[in-house]
């Protein structure tokens, strides 16, 4: 694993449908200026940034790290963009944590956004090669028949997914950078909202958000000069699969268990619901929670379910997942990953606010993309490992 | 961390000046298949690779191209959107690290799919910049005029570049055989001339680095990374001296430029070559782009990564011991990467 790297700032904006306040530039720097304020640093501390997003067409600004150079303070400085699909967040802190990691900088800021308000999502996600057929539905049309598929194979009953959508946003409520934040949200409000893409219902669905989220990542020397308590990061792993291949199983993806398998092992994990205080785990669409609750090892398969109905998840449960409100809280899509390790590391250092889980002392930060193929994760602590 | 890590292996595809039917996955599948075989490595501990969806004109251009890599059983991948030579760099970042000791790096584009000139407008600050709608060979003309204003150096000195470039070029069987330059052309964009820009280019190119024993064992003289840095210039034409390149320099100085046999420079216009031997204190007796570089094929995406490859094929052939390769993005040489290598100390 490397060197230790440790997380000495972070920083979000508030997420909103649309930030017309602000430029781009403007966005990223709300949420860089919160990050160094919390680590008690200036641009002109910082070796290298890493930035990363989800597909440019989104805002229709091609590799944007040239344009945010200046903003982002990197003139004279190493910058570079990462880009693999909704996972882009987690793998974009990954990419920073490993410079830290390798020795090469002492104090790297990473970022990650969207401004989905520039341009259409869905478009940008819809548009297709010359070679290839547009499937003309969009993230939910595309995961619906995995949803039900996972209902299937599990024998589900079909108000799990409204649970989720509830407990979220619940969540959320407690969270004041949170996009959606609904008094008296309730399973009949759920319920009582147009059915999108069979069978998930508009508030079973994340949001299109504006939104940054940074943070300050440190070798130990730099981080002993931090002053708030840091997090530590206890492992990091990526997968990816291809999209569409026979066998390949969409609804619990290989390329997910053996992510999950590998950043364990670096943590010295052997029973994730045990082990770990509290999890923030990309679930764009309600019923991913039971699925990745599986995937992810927190139950055998076809029990997730169950999980989430026994209230194991919520915040007064033995394992809180997405305690922030979550992707279907706040989805500035390529910040999404990012805004889960953050929040993770959030909870480790004891600074999440009205959404902390009381000592908290390790956490799980998880993306997935593309068509469930692409997957980033890592764990944090409290203690250096 | 200290590790020592090589380049290894280096392939890429004969690059073609049009549209040669294939998919960015078909260009990629032959060209994965030779490299495994070449290493006689089927898996890789970390792949990374760069490209750009707008070549494509659509999002996630890397996710198909996994379907060439073979990624099943799941593996452990990242992807740059930007020249492959940034995925090399992540790559490098990895295995000084990750508990691995091999690394796959791969970068593809066809640059005929569109019209790159004007593309690449769509890379501007989009506030300020994108909606005058200066394109690409424009800017680098404005460049192009301050570096002769500035060094004294005349238009002659420029076409002397890409002749030499395209003679080189006919030596390398992966890149397009263009015609000495005429003189007699007229202007594209003053004063740039058509062969002072490098050619609309389709290609991909692939990359194998390993760490420590396992270079020895996969490579006779691997290629050792001894300086890997790479910085970044204001983005705005108007906030820096376009005459010169100090990010170049500053990465040149941390890689430890001085001193190379051989450079390849990412210089797709000539007087970018003019500006980064400055940068990077080039003189008379270091060979540049003896492959043609990227005024003989500029297989955009990959083009930085075919520098730091052509650089240690010469490590690999043992024809010179210590060689540059050099990668850029964004205007006017705004982002520059140096690569320095050699042989065994």
């Amino acid at each position: 694993m490397g060197n230790a790297c440790a997380i000495v700032g972070v920083g979000q904006t508030a997420y909103k449908t649309k930030r017309l306040d602000v430029s781009m530039a403007g966005l990223l720097r709300e949420a860089a200026r919160r990050a160094l304020d919390d680590a008690g640093l200036t641009w002109k501390d910082i070796d290298a940034v890493v930035i990363g997003k989800a597909p440019d067409l989104f805002e229709g600004v091609m590799m944007p790290e040239a344009y945010l150079a200046d903003a982002l303070g990197a003139a004279g400085k190493p910058i570079m963009r990462v880009h693999t699909a909704g996972s882009v967040g987690g793998s974009t802190a990954i990419v920073a944590a490993s410079l830290v990691q390798g020795g090469v900088h002492d104090r790297v800021l990473t970022i990650a956004w969207e401004k989905q308000s520039e341009s259409n999502a869905t478009w940008g996600l819809t548009v297709s090669g010359p070679f290839t057929t547009s499937l003309v539905v969009g993230a939910g049309g595309y995961f619906a028949p995995h949803i039900r598929a996972y209902m299937r194979r599990s024998g589900a009953p079909d108000h799990i997914g409204t649970l989720v959508a509830v407990k979220d946003r619940q969540n959320a409520i407690k969270n004041p950078y949170a996009h959606l934040r609904i008094p008296g949200i309730s399973r009949e409000m759920v319920e009582s909202t147009p059915m999108l893409w069979e069978p998930i219902r508009y508030l079973e669905t994340c949001p299109s958000s504006d939104g940054a989220c940074a943070m300050v990542l440190a070798s130990e020397d730099a981080a002993k000069k931090a002053p708030n308590k840091p997090a530590w990061v206890h492992g990091t792993a990526m997968r990816s699969e291809p999209i569409f291949f026979a066998g390949r199983d969409t609804v619990n993806p290989q390329g997910g268990k053996d992510a999950a398998a590998d950043v364990y092992r670096q943590a010295g994990i052997a029973d994730p619901r045990r082990e770990l205080d509290v999890a923030e785990v990309y679930v764009p669409f309600s019923w991913y929670e039971p699925m990745w609750l599986e995937n992810l090892g927190f139950c055998g398969e076809g029990e997730g379910w169950k999980l989430t109905e026994s209230g194991a998840t919520a915040m007064d449960g033995d394992i809180p997942w997405n305690a922030s409100g979550g992707v279907l809280s706040s989805n500035p899509i390529g910040a999404s990953g990012m805004i889960r390790f953050a929040e993770a590391a959030l909870q480790v250092r004891g600074l999440a606010g009205d959404h902390q889980v009381d000592g908290a002392r390790r956490a799980l930060g998880h993306a997935y993309g593309g068509g469930a193929q692409f997957f980033a994760m890592w764990v944090v602590g409290s203690d250096k490992p | 961390m200290s590790r020592e890590i090589a380049v290894v292996s280096f392939v890429q595809t004969e690059h073609t000046g049009a549209d040669a039917g294939l998919s960015e996955t078909e260009m990629l599948a032959p060209l994965i298949t030779e490299i495994k075989e070449r290493t006689g490595q089927k898996r890789f501990g970390f792949t990374c690779s760069g490209s750009n969806d707008y070549l494509a004109g659509a999002p996630f251009s890397f996710v198909s191209a996994l379907d060439a890599v073979g990624a099943w059983p799941p593996i452990s991948e990242s992807h740059v959107e930007m020249d492959a030579a940034w995925a090399l760099y992540e790559a490098w970042v990895k295995l000084l690290h990750g508990e691995i000791d091999t690394a796959l790096v791969y970068g593809f584009g066809k640059s005929s799919q569109g019209v790159q000139r004007e593309i690449a407008t769509a890379q501007l600050d989009p506030y300020h910049l994108a909606p005058l709608g200066v394109d690409q060979v424009s800017l680098a003309a404005l460049q192009a005029r301050a570096y002769l204003d500035r060094a004294g150096v005349k238009e002659d000195d420029l076409r002397a570049v890409a002749a030499r470039s395209r003679a080189a070029g006919h030596d390398n069987p992966y890149a397009l055989h263009l015609d000495e330059p005429d003189a007699g052309e007229e202007y594209d964009v003053a004063p740039l001339r058509p062969y002072d820009i490098a050619p609309i280019t389709d290609g991909a190119a692939a990359i194998v680095l390993a760490a420590g024993d396992k270079a020895r064992e996969l490579c006779e003289r691997p290629a050792w990374i001894r300086g890997i840095d790479h910085r970044s210039d204001p983005h705005s034409p108007g906030a820096r001296d376009l005459s010169r390149s100090e990010s170049a320099r500053i990465a040149g100085e941390k890689a430890g430029a001085a001193g190379v046999e051989v450079a390849e420079l990412h210089a797709a216009f000539t007087h970018e070559e003019l500006i980064l031997r400055e940068a990077l204190g080039i003189g008379e007796a270091t060979a540049v782009n003896p492959s043609g570089g990227p005024l003989s094929a500029n297989p955009v995406m990959a083009t930085g990564l075919i520098r730091i490859g052509e650089a240690a094929a010469r490590i690999h052939d043992g024809t010179a011991t210590r060689v540059l390769g050099h990668a850029t993005a964004g205007p006017c040489l705004q982002q520059n990467l140096v690569c320095v290598l050699s042989g065994e100390k």
